[in-house]
């Protein structure tokens, strides 16, 4: 690929992921928003990031497939603990990484 | 408070973020550049898109010499999320100047994205702390992809249980989320959707459809139990 075709790639890229983060910010953040919709929003949070989870936990291989009991699904009952006991985010990374590295040795 | 403070706890709220950028960052750039792209291409992507799962799957795109439009269309379709999180965030950032917004909108991530909204709702929480944890982590992923272009083939990949950092930090930001029994439905709903919608739609734009169903779903059981009209709850 030429250097020039890489950049409007990238340039092509920034725009399509830009536009998405900014439009909502420039239309909501200068009008009250309607009461539904703040509570609508209110509960995308939790949607997005169980999704992200989910998928992440119980998903593997390439074309996809469902694999409920693994190193990941397993490793992330304590993790769960340790998010729920401390609310620390960085302790959570640190011993859901470890937890992992040893399930994996174990599996 | 001063600026300076504001900022210092911008950095203590935002060093969980970069660890796990980090090693994000490092598989990011050994793969970029196994890839064949040099370090100027794999600092550009970096600073232009910022957004870690869509540029691994561009590299893969671009090492399986896919049409320039289909990656940017793949692209789109990927970070369409952070839509929806912008949406969520624009209730804290009423009537801050366009100017600000616009570098705001930047740094919206999966990660800054939970962090600051959490901080927010607690109260207390100010939009210059809000763009320091947006630039830190910035920073630590433009560094961190540069860096595994050079240190990368050095780490094995999958050591220290780097892989699982991603999915510790998702966790850990769900808990935060989970402030009563709907939302823990709505989570529910929606993971469980995620993995039936994924199994059956190829790409990835399963995440969008399943939080979208599992919101609604989240709200429509909200009103449903509450049966009242006129109040703004959860703020």
């Amino acid at each position: 690929m030429q250097e020039t075709d890489y950049l409007l790639l990238v340039i092509g890229m920034g725009l399509v992921t830009y536009i998405p983060r900014y439009l909502p910010l420039f239309l909501l953040a200068q009008r009250e928003l309607p009461c539904w919709l703040i509570e609508w929003l209110d509960m995308i949070p939790a949607a997005i990031l169980s999704a992200l989870v989910f998928s992440e936990l119980f998903l593997s291989g390439s074309p996809r497939h469902l694999e409920l009991i693994s190193a990941k699904s397993l490793a992330a009952i304590p993790t769960l603990f340790v998010a729920l006991r401390t609310g620390s985010l960085g302790w959570t990374v640190i011993s859901g990484m470890a937890v992992f590295w040893m399930a994996e040795k174990i599996l | 408070m001063n600026r300076f403070d504001l900022i210092l706890r911008g950095i203590k709220a935002a060093w969980p973020i970069c660890i796990g950028y980090l090693p994000l960052g490092f598989a990011f750039g050994v793969l970029a550049q196994k890839a064949g792209l040099d370090l100027l291409d794999i600092a550009l992507m970096s600073v232009l898109v910022y957004a870690g799962s869509s540029q691994f799957i561009a590299v893969a795109m671009l090492s399986s010499a896919a049409a320039p439009l289909s990656i940017i269309l793949t692209t789109f379709i990927v970070n369409l999320r952070h839509f929806l999180m912008s949406s969520s965030l624009a209730v804290y950032l009423h009537g801050e100047s366009r100017r600000f917004l616009s570098l705001f909108a930047y740094g919206v991530t999966d990660e800054s994205f939970a962090i600051n909204l959490v901080r927010f709702r607690e109260g207390g929480w100010d939009r210059y702390q809000a763009l320091a944890v947006n630039q830190l982590t910035n920073f630590t992923w433009i560094g961190s992809t540069i860096l595994g272009r050079f240190a990368g083939q050095f780490v094995l990949a999958g050591s220290y249980g780097i892989d699982y950092a991603l999915s510790a930090m998702f966790l850990c930001l769900l808990t935060f989320q989970l402030r009563g029994r709907i939302y823990l439905l709505t989570a529910i709903i929606s993971g469980a959707a995620a993995v039936a919608i994924s199994l059956v739609v190829s790409g990835n734009s399963f995440v969008i459809m399943a939080s979208l169903l599992g919101a609604t779903a989240g709200f429509a059981l909200k009103r449903y139990a509450r049966r009242r009209r006129g109040l703004c709850a959860g703020n």
